[in-house]
């Protein structure tokens, strides 16, 4: 599903390399942790599946899609089949938990009949039946990712890249978080999940891939977060 | 389900930055209707040149009992008249000449001011010089030759160069043309600012969906075409206005050119409708291509 192969990415004005002969294979529906320091490329790995950076070496594909052949306007036919939730959870302020969600398949032009039925499919999945008309403000930061989540998902991408989603959660609210890409990766989502955070990772003992200054230290299936933990 | 959404859009990014719209209707408005202004006088004056290309090109004022000539003995005499008339008639340059007496200058005098009174109690129907209207062949011909060879002559009080006075006041009208149009030209440089401006502020203000619909995968075109059309429907808007002052000045201010001129020299609606039209292209087309160009600079796609 997502193959890199010797990727090198280095931005522009800085001396170390973001990413530095980053070579691997993540296969459909598994379940994989970015694991590393700040700083150590998890979030560029993450930019670069989804097409917003591009690698100045080497070969990615992700769907079978090489996204150095993808002109720019195929891009977005691509981001469909790839969800995204955030640290800040990006949830727009002055809409409804109902509307969030709707809004991410109303711009891609679906029919208001799919909508009605698909949204509260997908709040419930999530565990939010019931808050449907709640704004954004009004929810904890739990049930905020949680909406992101839902929005991520429901239009059912191949892949769902998380960049730490637990960070701005306690470790409580973390767990029911992580029940939820659990599920969701149950359903044959490929899941990709950036994170600090180690008791999750030591719990779930899932792929671990350990990055470090750019480079690949670790790829290890039912792995923890740290050898010198 | 698209185009409401799409519209739903426009509407609120309309309306989260109305002063700025608004701003934008305004410039857009005053710099199509100068523009346009600047237009229908061209062809208003195209329209009484023609006017007068086909009238008299030299008017030989003859002696009569108050004239302040020191050339003019009293009034001038039927001999003198015809010798004149017979000397011009005679010279290859000259079309035709007429006689026109002291009473049917008073006719036409009185016809010509028949709006206003007060010139017609000034003056008597002796205080009109009779005269000898001369039409040339070619209107661009030497005046001089003609000018010259009755100038001075016995009965001759004054020779009078039409052409020439109106050459001084087309020289005016097409100044002042001039100047509306640069007016006009500097408004529509604001008017393209400020459209940038307007879409820059807009892109900014809804970044945050914006960029969501990146992530999420809406195409480019969805995603820029809200702004677009907000662009093009402010210069709509400001061409709907600009539309009515032009009505405005065609009703009021030319048609009352019409009064002083004898022939219909007033422009028809056929030509007030080719002008608005064309600020109507001239509008959307700026704004719209002002939009897109602002779009690529500023919102990420």
């Amino acid at each position: 599903m997502i193959e890199f192969q010797n990727v090198t990415k280095i931005y522009p004005n800085q001396n170390r390399a973001a990413l530095e002969n980053v070579d691997m294979t993540i296969n459909k529906g598994e379940f994989v942790f970015l694991v590393g320091p700040s700083g150590s490329g998890k979030s560029s790995f993450l930019r670069l599946i989804l097409r917003e950076e591009r690698p100045n070496d080497g070969r990615i594909l992700v769907a079978g899609n090489d996204l150095a052949r993808l002109t720019n306007w195929k891009v977005p036919a691509l981001r469909r089949k790839i969800g995204c939730v955030f640290q800040d959870f990006r949830l727009l302020p002055n809409k409804t938990v109902d509307q969030n969600v709707a809004f991410a398949l109303e711009v891609i032009g679906k029919p208001r009949r799919f909508i009605k039925r698909v949204v509260p499919e997908v709040l419930d999945l999530v565990g939010l039946e019931g808050k449907h008309d709640r704004m954004p403000d009004e929810l904890s930061g739990g049930e905020q990712q949680r909406v992101a989540m839902a929005r991520a998902f429901v239009n059912r991408p191949m892949i769902l890249l998380a960049d730490e989603p637990t960070g701005n959660i306690d470790p409580a609210t973390s767990i029911g978080i992580m029940k939820v890409l659990d599920r969701i990766n149950r359903t044959g989502t490929t899941v990709v999940m950036a994170t600090h955070d180690a008791a999750i990772v030591d719990s779930m003992r899932k792929r671990v891939i350990e990055l470090e200054y750019g480079k690949v230290v670790r790829d290890q299936n039912r792995g923890v977060y740290g050898q010198n933990y | 389900m698209r185009s409401n959404f799409v519209f739903q859009e426009i509407w609120v990014g309309l309306r989260r930055n109305l002063t700025m719209t608004v701003a934008l209707v305004v410039v857009v408005a005053i710099s199509l209707s100068l523009l346009g202004t600047g237009l229908l006088f061209v062809k208003q004056v195209n329209s009484t040149r023609s006017y007068w290309q086909s009238k008299v090109e030299i008017s030989v004022y003859l002696c009569y009992s108050a004239s302040a000539n020191p050339n003019c003995h009293g009034a001038v005499t039927a001999a003198q008249t015809q010798t004149l008339e017979q000397r011009l008639q005679a010279m290859p340059q000259v079309q035709t000449v007429a006689y026109v007496s002291q009473a049917q200058a008073w006719t036409l005098y009185k016809q010509a001011f028949s709006n206003d009174q007060s010139y017609v109690s000034m003056l008597k129907q002796t205080d009109m010089p009779p005269s000898l209207e001369v039409k040339l062949r070619d209107p661009s011909a030497d005046y001089n030759i003609v000018a010259s060879a009755v100038t001075g002559a016995q009965g001759v009080d004054s020779v009078i160069d039409e052409m020439n006075i109106l050459d001084k006041f087309y020289r005016l009208l097409d100044g002042l043309r001039n100047a509306v149009v640069v007016v006009a030209l500097i408004l529509v440089v604001a008017a393209v600012l400020l459209v940038a401006n307007t879409i820059r502020l807009s892109a900014f203000n809804r970044r945050r969906e914006t960029g969501i619909m990146r992530l999420v995968g809406a195409s480019n075109f969805y995603i820029q075409l809200p702004f677009l059309l907000e662009g093009v429907i402010a210069g709509l808007l400001g061409w709907v206005l600009a539309a009515l002052l032009l009505v405005g000045v065609k009703s009021f201010l030319l048609n009352n050119l019409q009064q002083y001129f004898n022939y219909n020299v007033g422009l028809s609606a056929a030509d007030l409708i080719e002008v608005i039209l064309l600020a109507m292209v001239i509008g959307v087309l700026l704004c719209g291509v002002t939009s897109f160009l602002t779009l690529r600079r500023y919102l990420r796609v």
